[in-house]
């Protein structure tokens, strides 16, 4: 067993920046990363960070701009702390090095980005992220921080009180993905999530292949709500034969979108009578298909985005990067022709619920990132808002769990502050097929009571918990025993030598979701995607590994892989299914309205034994100063 | 570099070609096993083989594991093709339907994470950047070359990771601004000088395809030299760091053993000027050097 103070799972912007905090505040830290840092996805971004630098500006002008970008599903504390702690945390990046664009004056440079009433997106070139990504591992590297690459954590370690709220977290259970060797990993203070997006919950997305939610799904199976899933940001400018993201950068920089006739859609159309193009994305996107539909789009699938008329110095410039990706993924000039643009998944704003501290209602247990779901982005992202959240959020999760005391959270967590009970008529039940005493190649969440044990320590702790439920054992008992449920997990995959191969599951989910949990969501629609997750997930119990090599079995980690997927998958349906109503990124055919009265509430999703359990809590409006007064979302 | 002897050190001119030809397209169990289940959806290769629109993928396998990859060989895949397919799109087919233990790193899809850089049709290219249509067939794809074999495509990264870790791939000053608050301004000028070194995506194949780090180990190599460039120009740091840094790639393994190949420049996939730059760090020694005398 290896053992730290503090584990943070994942080594995008989140965990980098949350391993750093918790070692200055002095722990002893380790990160697990299925991926070598540098190869993750945060790399990939491209836009920028917002931050209110300049005079004119100011973080209360960013947080309402958040807020009626959220369509006021934002909790008011969360999006404050943001929009609070920003600029600093940019200019520590500068402080680090980090490569930002310059103005003359050699001060970083800002730009204008969808739904922000100040140009207040600080930027590296269209390689924000990269820049962002190298320069947080850069620091890494200069305080030695441990970093255990390509291992892929499997499970958490967590107690197993009746009630989560009563549980704890005491380590995760990781796979050696180069040797095959399972290993619990102790964490005396407390676990970070940082596993970022789950983009691969669809066909076509931005985000990168390791995205499939992994973090989500073990802390939902541990018994952490996750909080309101239903809201995916699809961007309205990806490639469309690859889901590469054009970022709204170039939009920001003055580009222009066309439909095939010719017209600049969003004010042809109406859709967006003063911001045009800079509306925010949920907008934009929806204009994009309307046209789509309408039969105005090219080919009937895309629309295009011009950027010729910024002319080639300011293209190289600021958005290079962007001449690249077009060439390269879409063969396409963009110095010489408009690119095409739809669009297609990009960032989840739901995720763990946690408060602005990042800790969850499992005590012990923190994320951070776009896995958590702290509440700043409601139903719809502001871009240039995600980076901003790993490096403030990311921090306070690292230091907190390192034991710095931050003060005590205005958000709760878990089903100890005000909630309402949920309901959602579903065409077939939801959850795990068979309940939760199913065996541990579907489930993975529980260890489950049979199987036999390879040790006499594995029936020892297993007596231990039998005999009274929620026995306190200690932390180390608590990793065994969820070391003993990996290893079985990962020998029933690879003992069984025939069944189903978790790619035509994966494809099926990620097909499903794509045609019915998209932009336009239709309850007929919703409910087909739900039956075809049942399908999915009783395919999933005959799922196996065919590659028989612990060496680098990349087939067994997509596998695992895939199980998350669908626990996601169907969080995501579900809540789309339950919200009747419009708001942000969340279109209903039935329920054009936004409806204040019914849905100023976030929707909660637990695991309640192998099923789903649907509850709201109220969104918080009240920041430190002020109300933030909900009004018709206008661009 | 790592000293697991029972892993092959991949050679381009590896000597299990003649044995190609044994391995019937298709034939493994695992094929087979799927497309009798799958029944007509996917076409046998040989049908592909026929039809005009696959391609043809021979593909480096070895795994340590397993009996019967043990010893190096090459794969045939026919993937069937479309317009648009980079060779990263053909693996993935061919590892979803016909093999689902072909191994190889990738992510982004997107010329980002660095992880999918390979040897295909004999030279050192990302995956996802390449497009088939650019490439003869059959394409042979094979690991990165000079580096230890892990499985399949996949190499061992350390000694990468470790040469890149040599240089202090860290920005140091002496000089913070006071305030939280305050930047330490930097020109656009000087940003615009050091902007191409810092579009390293670490995939490491100017170290695969270095000469002179195939032959020292100790060799810092194209990369490291050029994180090392990324600081010592960066007119932020200050002089008295960039002495130091100086002295890192003066260093018997350092610049000086670059022997202007290009070849690291050639395959750099974000077209670092990597050869330029260690010239440009060669004259700076020269310059230091003669300060010092
Ligand atoms: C193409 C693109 C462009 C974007 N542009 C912008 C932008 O301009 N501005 C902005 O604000 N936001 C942008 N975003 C959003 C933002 O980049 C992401 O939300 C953010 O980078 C996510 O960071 P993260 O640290 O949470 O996760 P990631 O960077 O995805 O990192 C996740 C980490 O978790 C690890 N991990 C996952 N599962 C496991 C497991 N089971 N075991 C071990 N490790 C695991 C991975 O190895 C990885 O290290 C963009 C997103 C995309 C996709
Ligand atoms: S310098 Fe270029 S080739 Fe070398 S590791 Fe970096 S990106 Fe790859
Ligand atoms: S998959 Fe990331 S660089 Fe190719």
């Amino acid at each position: 067993m290896y053992e730290h103070d503090v584990i943070v799972v994942g080594a995008g912007g989140a965990g980098l920046r949350a391993a750093i905090a918790a070692q200055e505040e002095g722990a002893d830290v380790a990160i697990v990363s299925k991926l070598h840092p540098v190869r993750s996805h945060t790399g990939a971004a491209e836009g920028g960070i917002n931050a209110a630098l300049r005079d004119g500006d100011s973080w209360e002008d960013h947080a309402y701009d958040t807020m009626k970008g959220s369509d006021y599903l934002g909790d008011a504390p969360a999006i404050e702390t943001l929009c609070q702690d920003s600029p600093k945390e940019t200019i520590q990046l500068e402080h680090w090095g980090m490569a930002f664009s310059r103005d003359d004056d050699g001060r970083v440079s800002q730009r204008p980005f969808g739904g922000l009433s100040f140009p207040r997106t600080t930027y590296a070139g269209a390689e924000t992220g990269h820049q962002l990504l190298h320069t947080m591992y850069e620091q890494l590297v200069k305080r030695g921080i441990k970093v255990y690459d390509e291992w892929y954590v499997l499970n958490l370690a967590v107690s197993d009180e009746e009630v989560p709220e009563d549980r704890s977290c005491h380590g995760i259970v990781a796979y050696d993905i180069q040797s095959g060797e399972v290993s619990g990993f102790r964490a005396r203070n407390g676990v970070i999530l940082a596993t970022g997006g789950p983009g691969q919950v669809y066909d076509h997305t931005t985000n990168a292949v390791a995205n499939t939610g992994d973090g989500v799904a073990m802390a939902y199976r541990a018994g952490v709500p996750m909080e309101d899933m239903e809201f995916i940001q699809f961007h309205p400018t990806t490639l469309p034969s690859t889901g590469v993201l054009i970022t709204e950068g170039v939009r920001g920089e003055g580009g222009i979108l066309y439909n095939k006739n010719g017209e600049r859609l969003m004010f042809e159309y109406g859709y967006a009578n003063n911001a045009g193009e800079l509306a925010s994305r949920d907008v934009v996107s929806r204009a994009e298909l309307t046209e789509i539909n309408a039969g105005r789009g090219i080919d009937d699938e895309y629309v295009h985005l011009d950027m010729r008329h910024l002319g080639q110095e300011r293209i190289i410039d600021r958005l290079e990067n962007i001449v690249h990706l077009s060439e390269d993924f879409e063969g396409v000039d963009p110095l010489e022709e408009p690119m095409p643009v739809k669009p297609g998944q990009h960032y989840a704003m739901g995720g763990v619920e946690t408060d602005e501290n990042g800790e969850t209602c499992i005590s012990g247990l923190y994320a951070a990132g776009e896995c958590a779901c702290a509440s700043v982005h409601g139903s719809n992202r502001l871009g240039g808002n995600a980076l901003p959240e790993l490096i403030v959020f990311g921090r306070r999760a690292g230091a907190h769990a390192a034991g710095k005391d931050l003060g005590t959270a205005k958000i709760t967590t878990g089903k100890r502050g005000e909630w309402e009970a949920g309901e959602v008529d579903t065409p077939v039940a939801p959850g795990a097929v068979g309940g939760a005493d199913e065996d541990a190649v579907a489930d993975g969440g529980k260890a489950p009571d049979s199987g036999e044990p390879s040790d006499a320590r594995r029936a020892s702790s297993r007596a231990e918990r039998s005999d009274g439920g929620a026995v306190a054992t200690t932390g180390d008992e608590i990793v065994d025993r969820a070391v003993d449920a990996e290893h079985r997990r990962i020998d029933r995959l690879m003992n069984k030598d025939d069944g189903v191969q978790h790619a035509e599951i994966r494809s099926a989910v990620q097909k499903s979701m794509t045609r019915h949990v998209n932009v336009f969501r239709e309850k007929e629609g919703l409910k087909q995607a739900l039956r075809d997750l049942r399908e999915a997930r009783e395919r999933y119990t005959d799922v196996y590994v065919d590659d028989p090599s612990r060496t680098y079995n990349t087939d067994l980690i997509q596998t695992i892989e895939t199980r998350n997927i669908l626990d996601l998958a169907e969080a995501i349906t579900l809540g789309a299914l339950a919200r009747d109503e419009f708001r942000g990124a969340h279109w209903r055919k039935e329920h054009q309205e936004r409806d204040d009265e019914n849905w100023l509430k976030h929707t909660m999703l637990s695991w309640n034994d192998g099923s789903p359990e649907l509850w709201y809590k109220p969104v918080i409006l009240e920041g430190e100063e002020k109300t933030y007064e909900p009004k018709i979302r206008s661009y | 570099m790592s000293t697991q002897e029972q892993k092959p050190k991949n050679q381009t001119d590896t000597d299990t070609e003649s044995a190609d030809e044994d391995i019937i397209a298709g034939s493994s169990p695992q094929q087979r096993r799927l497309r009798e289940k799958r029944g007509k959806e996917i076409p046998t290769p040989e049908e592909k083989a026929q039809s005009e629109d696959s391609i043809h993928l021979k593909v480096f396998r070895y795994d340590p594991e397993v009996e019967g990859k043990q010893e190096p060989r090459f794969d045939d895949f026919h993937v069937p093709y479309y317009k648009g397919m980079t060779v990263l799109d053909a693996l993935i087919h061919a590892r979803d339907h016909f093999d689902s233990s072909l191994t190889f790193r990738h992510s982004c899809r997107q010329a980002i994470c660095g992880s999918d850089a390979m040897f295909v049709n004999g030279r050192q290219r990302l995956c996802c950047k390449t497009q088939l249509s650019d490439l003869e067939e059959p394409v042979r794809v094979e690991p990165l070359p000079h580096q230890e074999v892990i499985k399949d495509l996949v190499v061992d990264m350390e000694h990468f990771y470790d040469q890149m870790e040599a240089v202090e791939p860290y920005f140091q000053t002496n000089d913070l601004p006071d305030g939280e608050l305050d930047e330490q301004r930097q020109s656009r000028e000087n940003r615009e000088k050091v902007k191409m070194s810092t579009r390293c995506i670490w995939c490491g194949a100017c170290m695969s395809s270095c000469n002179i780090a195939a032959g020292d180990n100790e060799y810092l190599g194209p990369a490291a030299i050029n994180k090392a460039y990324r600081f010592a120009m960066d007119e932020r740091e200050g002089t008295d760091m960039k002495e130091h840094r100086m002295r890192i790639l003066e260093q018997e393994h350092g610049v000086w053993r670059c022997q202007t190949q290009f070849s690291c420049t050639e395959v750099c996939p974000k077209d670092i000027p990597l050869t330029a730059h260690i010239q440009e760090l060669k004259r700076e020694a020269v310059k230091n050097n003669l300060k010092f005398w």
